[in-house]
C-alpha cells in the first residue's frame, strides 16, 4: 500500500537527531535470530556510544522465568538498509547479569582466541560461503518446486538465468545491494547447483569481523525474505537425495600463509586439520552427516582429504595458490548452519595455536 | 512487493564506490548462459580492469569434479540494466589453468580468425536477426496458445497489433530498451509470423563484437523473461507443422562490398559460400534440418541458391544492393539457437581467407 510504505520510508533527518538501533542476538537454538529496536539520540559512529540492554531470555530458551534478564554487549554497528537514514543495526552477544557469557554465546570465546597475541600476528582473513535454500511459505516445499512433485534433475540450475531455471533472484540481489548499503563486505553471489538455492560470499574479513558479518548479513536475509513471503532454510540437506545440499565453505589464510613460502604452511595447517578432524567435524553445524556423504561435490563425513581443485575434498587449495606458491585454502567441510564464530576461531585455533 | 522492489533498485554510489560486475559465460550446452556476481571496489571502464575469475566446471559439463576450475577471461563490458549506477554486465570467455580455451569456447577460435590482417582491413560488418519464441511456463506451449489447442493459422500475427494477436510485447519492448540502455547496437524489433514468436536485431557490429554483443542481449532476454515469468525458447523449430521455425538471418558485408563495385565482390562471395554449403549448415546450430525445409521461408537445407528479394533462398540479397550496385547481403541459413562467434567468423573465413 502507497501511504504504508511512504510511513517506513520516511526520512526523519531533517525533523529529529533520534536515530533507531536495532540490537540483533542469537537465541536459544544457536541458530535463530533475534532482534528488538530502541530510540537513540544520534548520530552514533562508534560501538562504545551504545548503551547495554537486556532482553526476556526465557522467551528464548536462555534463562529461566524467575531470573531471565539477558544482557546484551553491543559489538558491531551497520547502517540500517530499512530504515535508512542514520539508522543502524548492531549485532550483540549475550550476557549473565553477573557478566559472564552465556551457553549459547559463542562470540565471547572467539573474541578471546582473536586476541591471543600469536593469533592477532597472523592477522586470520576468511572468506565464507553461505549456502541456503528458499522454501515457500506453508508448503516448506524448494521455491520454484512443483508442489507434490520435483523439477528436472541437477544440471541446468547452477548460475543460471530463465524462469524454468532460476528462483527467487528478486531476494538475493536485493541482499546483495542491502548488505553493501550495511557496509557488509559481501563479495559476490551465485545461483547452486540445486534450483531454488543460492549462495553469497563475505570477505575476506578479518578475525571477529567474519563472524559479525556473517550473522548481520543472515539477519538482513531473513529479513528479506520475510518481505517477499519466502521461508529461508539453512539446513545443511533440506532434501534427501540427487540433490546438493548446503554449506558454508570457509575460506582462510594467515600472513604467512600469504607471503612467499606460503605454500608450505597451508600444507602444514592442513595436516593440523587433518588431526583434529572429529574435532571440527563436531563443531561444524547439526546434521552434516546428511550432507558429507562423499556425493554432490563433499567429501566423506570420516574421511579426510585434501587436493587442490578438488571439490571432492574436505579442504580445496585453489589452482592460483597452488601456481604462486602462496595464497590460501578452502575448508568445505563446515554445514550452512554453522556458527561462524565457532567455525572461525577453531580453524584459527587449530592451525595457529595448536601444537601437535 | 514495493520494500523488495526499493532494495533491488538501491542506488549506491552514495554510499560506496564499489560496483557489482556480473561476469556471464556460455555453459557446457553450447546454448545455457550462466553467470554470477563479484564486488569490484570501484568502476571500471575496460575488460581489461577487471581480474580472470573461476567457476566449478564440474557444476556445467565443462570439467571433472576432481579438477573443476574454468578460468573466466573478461572481454567485454556492458552498463548492467537491472541493477544500474555503475554495475555492469562482463561477456567472458572459459579456459583451462594452463590458459587453453575449453572445448565450448567458440570465441578464442572466432577472436583469431578476426585479428587476422586480411580481415581486419575488410572490416567485416554483421547485422543478426534473432528470433525466439515465448513459451508459458510449466506446459511450455507458446505463449498466448490455448493450452491443449492451437491459434488460428499464420497470417495475422506478423508485426501486429492486439490482444488476439500479439502475445508478451512487455518483454519485447523491457528487452529494446534495456539493451539500448547496456550499449548493446539493438537496431529494431519486430513481432514474428507465428504467435509468440519475436525478433530483435543487433548491429552493425564489427567483427568479435557481434557476437559478443548477441551473447549478452541474449542474457539480458532470459533475465527478462525469468522476471516476466515466461519461459525463453531458441529452438528453430518450437512447432512442427504449419508453424514458421526461428532462425538467426546473418547480413553481412566488408569494405570491398560496401564500396563502388561491391555488387561483384558480393557476387564472388556468395559463389564461395556455395562451395561450403554442407560445412556451415553444419556449423548453423542443432535442429536445422527441422526449419530448413524449402517451405516457411526457408531454403532447403541440402540445396544453396541466391536470390534478390528470395526469402525462399539461402541467400537474399537486398534491392537496395542490387541498384546501387553495392551494400550487403543476408545469410538466411542460421538457426535461431547458432553460436554467433561460430557464424560470424565462419562467413568471415570463408569469404575472406579460403
Amino acid at each position: 500500500m502507497s501511504l504504508l510504505s511512504d510511513l517506513i520510508n520516511l526520512d526523519l533527518s531533517e525533523t529529529t537527531d533520534k536515530i533507531i538501533a536495532e540490537y540483533i542476538w542469537i537465541g536459544g537454538s544457536g541458530m535463530d535470530l533475534r532482534s528488538k529496536a530502541r530510540t537513540l539520540k544520534g548520530p552514533i559512529t562508534d560501538v562504545i556510544q551504545l548503551p547495554k540492554w537486556n532482553y526476556d531470555g526465557s522467551s528464548t530458551g536462555q534463562a529461566p522465568g524467575e531470573d531471565s534478564e539477558v544482557i546484551l554487549y553491543p559489538q558491531a554497528i551497520f547502517k540500517d538498509p530499512f530504515r535508512k537514514g542514520n539508522n543502524i543495526l548492531v549485532m550483540c552477544d549475550c550476557y549473565t547479569p553477573q557478566g559472564e557469557p552465556i551457553p549459547t554465546n559463542k562470540r565471547y570465546h572467539a573474541a578471546k582466541i582473536f586476541a591471543d597475541p600469536a593469533v592477532a600476528a597472523e592477522e586470520p582473513w576468511y572468506g565464507i560461503e553461505q549456502e541456503y535454500t528458499l522454501l515457500q511459505k506453508d508448503v516448506k516445499w524448494p521455491l520454484g518446486w512443483p508442489v507434490g512433485g520435483f523439477p528436472g534433475p541437477q544440471g541446468p540450475y547452477y548460475c543460471s538465468a530463465g524462469a524454468d531455471k532460476s528462483f527467487g533472484r528478486d531476494i538475493v540481489d536485493a541482499h546483495y545491494k542491502a548488505c553493501l548499503y550495511a557496509g557488509i563486505n559481501i563479495s559476490g553471489i551465485n545461483g547452486e547447483v540445486m534450483p531454488g538455492q543460492w549462495e553469497f560470499q563475505v570477505g575476506p574479513s578479518v578475525g571477529i569481523a567474519a563472524g559479525d558479518q556473517i550473522w548481520v548479513a543472515r539477519y538482513i536475509l531473513e529479513r528479506i525474505t520475510e518481505i517477499a513471503g519466502v521461508v529461508l532454510t539453512f539446513d545443511p540437506k533440506p532434501i534427501p537425495g540427487d540433490w546438493n545440499g548446503a554449506g558454508a565453505h570457509t575460506n582462510y589464510s594467515t600472513k604467512s600463509m600469504r607471503e612467499d613460502g606460503g605454500y608450505e604452511v597451508i600444507k602444514a595447517a592442513i595436516e593440523k586439520l587433518k588431526l583434529k578432524h572429529k574435532e571440527h567435524i563436531a563443531a561444524y553445524g547439526e546434521g552434516n552427516e546428511r550432507r558429507l556423504t562423499g556425493r554432490h561435490e563433499t567429501a566423506d563425513i570420516n574421511t579426510f582429504s585434501w587436493g587442490v581443485a578438488n571439490r571432492g575434498a574436505s579442504v580445496r587449495v585453489g589452482r592460483d595458490t597452488e601456481k604462486d606458491g602462496k595464497g590460501y585454502f578452502e575448508d568445505r567441510r563446515p554445514a550452512s548452519n554453522m556458527d561462524p564464530y565457532v567455525v572461525t576461531s577453531k580453524i584459527a585455533e587449530t592451525t595457529i595455536l595448536f601444537k601437535p
